[in-house]
């Protein structure tokens, strides 16, 4: 509506003045200011007077209200587009920053580590055992359910090949196998990530968020050895714990699918697992999960403390730590199915 | 109730502070003396760092440029082991409380004590009575910080920041989101705190009631010179600074 009655005013002889008969009106709002807003400043443009006598009193004082205080050069966000090198160049930075910040946290989490090797540590016992029970015990439920249904899962498909062959019985070895000797953990890590990582990342977010961590720091309390350290020994504890109690889950699926479907023996099947799997497959599963615990609570303990200090960063901290920790699941079993491969183990 | 009993010596020193976040200068220039015994004031309109200014004087952030001195010692100069010692002497009331949320009021009071003194179990308990008792939250050690009002939980901060009997207090915007007669009594607490402890005293604040009520020094920051414009007893720049800005903040425009 600015619009028309500015092009209006455009168009003839420059008018002498603008002035307002608002006799008719009954009610105004802000559609109203914004419309006198524009036009005045069209008027202070093109320096034809205009006079706000004949406006409501109230649209008036509100009118010199916005014009009270100019607003400062500089003030205003610059909301330009920057070139697609400037945010290349920016985005660079910002991971090797990250990196940067990744591998200090890495750096203070050894430190705090060997602190509590050599008994130096400040830090609640009470607090550890509350963090082994909460990634511990408190996680066999789901873990429990996760992995039979893994189990079940593998030894179902394998069955539908397998059986072709009338080679029903080789459904133990494949479940045994891929369970025990990565699956259990990738499950068991996955969940954890979920479970326990993001938690973190939520707790100490929340801190941050509160101040609580300061508190602490001014207190001469270090935030890595009272917080993250108990976190992160209660992971790595539990998850290889988790991981054999995974792997057993997993086989029990499988025998599930091998007795109820296959019409395997219970005996046959557990002897058939038996010989197909050995100490090695075991260990190197355990060490999957020992390696998916670091990462996942290092992840989890570093998105929280790097959160900042607003409702939506503590959600953005617990997202980020599950990112984080899934990928680097994903990269870490690649890279140790990798070595494992060099080795022939 | 005034201040009273001043002595003249120099308890913080802040020399020629610059405050800046990457490259956006806070504060730059801050030189500034609080005396021993002082309730020194840290005023100025929002935004313009007088919490930043705090975070560096208690050793949350260090400082771009220039340096913080208590007694003789550099805070920033001197070892970490050493830095450590002289934190344990502060006691720091935050904004939002800060309590420790997973903990108890009482565990939250006892955690100071239990990493820096050799009290016992019982001992610690009694000192958690008296704290809590001191600011007026007898009873309330099995309550969590989530389960008491915004008040509380600032006075049972109060009651944590002096479990160490610290030889100086600092308070972040004490009286923001209180009633009036709550942050009244906060404000008279503090005066019984200085009275009673002979503690050293600094607030972060802009409310004038409080800071007549109990400011006897103080420094002004201002947004927009980046800079600090005005120290001194409170009332004494309310009356006579030659800054008018100061004059104006100090009487709430009248002036």
């Amino acid at each position: 509506m600015a619009q028309e009655v500015i092009a209006h005013l455009k168009s003839e002889p420059q008018p002498g003045r603008v002035i307002f008969d608002a006799g008719a009106l009954t009610q105004w709002d802000s559609k109203l200011l914004t419309f006198l807003i524009t036009l005045q400043a069209y008027c202070r443009q093109a320096q034809i007077p205009s006079e706000i006598e004949g406006l409501p009193a109230g649209a008036q004082k509100l009118l010199e209200l916005a014009r009270a205080v100019p607003e400062r050069a500089g003030d205003r966000r610059e909301a330009g587009r920057e070139s697609f090198l400037t945010r290349t160049g920016a985005a660079v930075f910002d991971y090797f920053s990250g990196a940067r910040e990744f591998v200090r946290f890495i750096g203070e989490s050894f430190i705090a580590l060997v602190r509590f090797l050599s008994g130096r540590a400040y830090y609640q016992r009470s607090d550890l055992l509350l963090f082994i029970q909460e990634a511990g015990a408190e996680a066999l439920p789901i873990v429990t359910l996760i992995s039979i249904l893994i189990g079940l899962i593998f030894a179902f498909v394998g069955a539908v090949q397998l059986v072709l062959f009338g080679a029903q019985i080789f459904v133990a070895n494949l479940v045994a196998i891929a369970i025990v000797r990565v699956m259990g953990a990738v499950m068991v890590a996955v969940i954890m990530a979920g479970r326990t990582g993001a938690a973190y990342a939520a707790q100490i977010g929340t801190m941050q968020l509160n101040e609580e961590i300061d508190a602490l720091k001014t207190l001469g309390i270090s935030p890595m050895e009272f917080l993250v350290l108990p976190r992160m020994l209660a992971l790595i504890l539990m998850m290889p714990m988790l991981c054999l109690y995974a792997d057993l889950m997993g086989i029990a699926g499988g025998l599930l699918v091998g007795v109820g479907m296959l019409d395997l023996g219970w005996a046959e099947y557990i002897n058939q697992t038996r010989a197909s799997i050995n100490l090695t497959n075991l260990f190197i599963g355990l060490f999957h999960a020992l390696v998916f615990g670091v990462l996942i609570a290092l992840a989890g303990c570093l998105r929280g403390m790097q959160c900042g200090r607003s409702a939506s960063a503590v959600g953005d901290a617990t997202t980020s730590a599950v990112v984080t920790s899934i990928v680097s699941i994903v990269l870490a079993t690649a890279i140790i199915t990798v070595i494992c491969n060099v080795l022939g183990i | 109730m005034t201040p009273t009993a001043i002595n003249n010596d120099a308890h913080i020193r802040v020399d020629d502070l610059t405050m800046a976040y990457g490259d956006f200068i806070v504060q730059r220039d801050l030189t500034f003396t609080v005396n021993r015994g002082d309730i020194f004031i840290i005023m100025g309109g929002s935004g313009c760092g007088k919490s930043t200014l705090l975070r560096h004087m208690v050793g949350l952030i260090e400082p771009a440029r220039g340096r913080v001195f208590y007694g003789d010692v550099s805070f920033w100069e001197t070892d970490p082991e050493r830095r450590n010692q002289m934190m344990r002497h502060m006691g720091i009331l935050y904004q939002g409380g800060a309590l420790w949320s997973s903990m108890t009021l009482a565990e939250n009071i006892a955690l100071p004590l239990k990493t820096y003194t050799a009290l016992n179990g019982a001992d610690i308990r009694e000192f958690v009575a008296l704290k809590l008792a001191l600011v007026g939250l007898a009873g309330f050690e099995d309550y969590y910080p989530s389960e008491i009002s915004g008040g509380m939980r600032k006075r049972a901060a109060l009651a944590r920041a002096m479990a160490l009997d610290p030889e100086i207090l600092f308070f972040d915007e004490p009286s923001a989101g209180l009633d009036p007669i709550s942050a009244r009594l906060l404000d008279d607490l503090i005066l019984e705190l200085r009275e009673s402890l002979g503690a050293t005293i600094v607030i972060v604040t802009h409310e004038l009631a409080s800071i007549f009520a109990t400011g006897n020094n103080s420094v002004f920051l201002d947004p927009d010179a980046k800079t600090m414009i005005a120290v001194g007893d409170p009332k004494m720049l309310r009356d006579s600074s030659d800054s008018p800005k100061v004059r104006r903040f100090l009487t709430r425009g009248e002036a």
